[in-house]
């Protein structure tokens, strides 16, 4: 079944340079198993295609239930070199949360 | 040894709320209020100000926040410590000197932290070997050393610590990093030893949590925002112990909200790998960080583990690097899009036949997909109601930047129909600010701290 991102887990967005930080946290224990299990670099590079232009990296915090990922090459420069309105990727936890997620109805429960 | 401290945040960047330092010395208890003015663009803005009047160059909310604040902070005999100093630290304690002589105040002592501004002493930093390369990139620097407009080393606690041990009731500081406001008063308050880098971390992630001010305490949050009272928002408290347990929190009688969603928000905020958060303090280990939530505004911060801090401090240069304007226009329905669209099309063609250089054209269409891109959800032409086209440049040519504010206006009388929200004049150019990261040994630096007494 599809679940979407949002409704397991919340985050928090901003810039490192010209790479946007993502960090994604479950509201609980089944849903960090969730977000660790398919959140991969892959899906998340394959997500922000067209956002980001460079490396995904993927770090986990298993302590708060988050994963951390580091988009690199997607603020158009960074700082006041960026021209874009979101220059400092605030919005793009927001932007991962709209993902959607093909699960096995087990790993809800 | 005191048995707690309650250290508070009072603002998150310069330009945050400007009540807020004031409620967290006056609703509630606190033993240290704790400020970061600075951003990185910050330190080339108050470099330009000090260019114009040396007595500039530090946030200048600071003395008007210390008029209203110097007499509770010295009745309830709280300290405070920021880097508000900018780049003048001594001229930003010069003017609390002068605030609290309008006072009447007497016994104070305001410590300056000096050293972190080596803008003049990169010839002699390069001679002594230390290359200055970008840290991300390699580069050599010899190309930008000329055009520097701010060179500031991050100092961590440890010159605050000393500030502290001085005696001094508020500390000055220029770079130093957010986290080191905080982590300061805890290693001097319990003693902690620098080579303890559980306790040196443990207070490093506590500065983590209160650096952004209202970010731990229900601003800016994704979780449950819609149920916090945002109006009268607390900022953070960090009540620490000498076991190196800190409890966030904030002043009952305030709005905000502290919880593990609040906290754990803010722990990933610019992170990089978790496991290697470095700081010129220590190497804090953000996965051996532990949370619980205690319920009632109090989420207990403990077991966090640390390594060695290294070698290095981090060193923020910046430089001038062109010009850049933005400027904006809303259409609306019918067919809003295509016609923000059609406008984007003629004026590239002006520009085009202008014959002006630009390294970068940037369109966006604010109301529709600015921010999420290709992410956005497709909307039928009739459901949009209105779309703001945003358009950006960015030249070496100064020129060029100019010709452009002089573009958007244009397109109301010449453009596509139903057009409005030209407000606020020509796009001026402004100077674009390039950053340049690098690191230095720490021992070719020499962090001083200096004591004005009243």
């Amino acid at each position: 079944m599809k679940i979407k991102l949002i409704d397991i887990a919340h985050g928090r967005s901003g810039d490192k340079g010209d790479a946007a930080n993502v960090g994604i946290i479950a509201y609980d224990d089944k849903g960090y198993k969730i977000i660790d299990k398919y959140l991969t670099v892959e899906k998340v590079k394959k997500h922000f295609h067209g956002i980001c232009f460079g490396e995904v990296e993927r770090y986990e915090l298993p302590n708060i239930r988050a994963l951390n990922f580091v988009l690199n090459n997607t603020l158009g420069g960074g700082g006041t070199v960026s021209l874009k309105h979101d220059a400092q990727g605030k919005t793009l936890a927001a932007a991962l949360l709209r993902m959607e997620i093909e699960v096995n109805g087990n790993e809800l429960n | 040894m005191k048995e707690k401290i309650r250290i508070a945040s009072g603002q998150g960047f310069w330009g945050d709320l400007i009540d807020a330092p004031v409620k967290q010395v006056t609703e509630g208890e606190i033993d240290y209020l704790v400020m970061d003015y600075l951003a990185e663009v910050t330190m080339s803005i108050l470099q330009k100000q000090k260019n114009k009047n040396p007595q500039f160059g530090y946030a200048r909310d600071i003395p008007d926040l210390m008029e209203r604040i110097l007499p509770v902070c010295k009745e309830k005999n709280i300290k405070v410590i920021t880097n508000g100093g900018g780049v003048n630290p001594e001229g930003c304690a010069n003017a609390i000197i002068e605030v609290a002589n309008k006072l009447g105040i007497k016994n104070l002592k305001v410590a300056v932290v000096l050293g972190d501004n080596i803008k003049d002493r990169i010839d002699e930093i390069i001679y002594e070997g230390c290359q200055l390369n970008n840290m991300e990139t390699g580069e050599s620097i010899l190309p930008v050393k000329d055009k520097l407009l701010s060179a500031n080393v991050y100092f961590g606690a440890k010159p605050i610590v000393e500030a502290l041990q001085n005696g001094a009731d508020i500390v000055i500081t220029g770079r130093t990093t957010d986290t080191g406001l905080t982590l300061a008063p805890m290693v001097y308050e319990f003693g902690w030893d620098w080579n303890n880098y559980d306790l040196i971390s443990a207070g490093t992630v506590a500065g983590h949590i209160l650096e952004c001010g209202g970010q731990a305490s229900g601003g800016n949050l994704l979780a449950d925002w819609e149920s916090i009272d945002l109006v009268d928002i607390g900022f953070p408290i960090a009540e620490a112990y000498p076991s190196g347990e800190v409890i966030i929190t904030k002043h009952e009688s305030l709005g905000g909200k502290v919880s593990f969603e609040t906290v754990a928000e803010q722990l990933v905020y610019e992170i990089g790998d978790p496991e290697e958060y470095i700081t010129p303090d220590c190497v804090a280990d953000f996965t051996s960080i532990k949370l619980e939530d205690l319920g009632n505004n109090r989420v207990r911060v403990y077991d966090v583990k640390g390594k060695p801090e290294t070698e290095f401090f981090k060193v923020s240069c910046s430089f001038a690097d062109g010009y850049s304007a933005s400027g904006q226009l809303t259409y609306t329905w019918p067919k809003a899009l295509t016609k923000a669209n059609a406008a984007d099309k003629i004026l590239r063609e002006r520009l085009q036949n202008l014959e002006l250089e630009f390294e970068e054209i940037r369109t966006e269409f604010v109301g529709y997909d600015s921010c999420h891109g290709p992410l956005s959800k497709e909307l039928s032409e009739d459901d949009i109601n209105e779309v703001v086209f945003k358009i950006a440049v960015r030249s070496h040519d100064y020129k060029a930047v100019e010709r452009f504010g002089k573009e958007i206006a244009p397109l109301i009388l010449t453009g596509p129909p139903s057009v409005t929200g030209f407000a606020g004049g020509r796009p001026k150019p402004s100077e674009v600010v390039a950053y340049w990261p690098a690191l230095i040994p720490k021992k070719l630096i020499e962090p001083s701290v200096k004591i004005l007494e009243l």
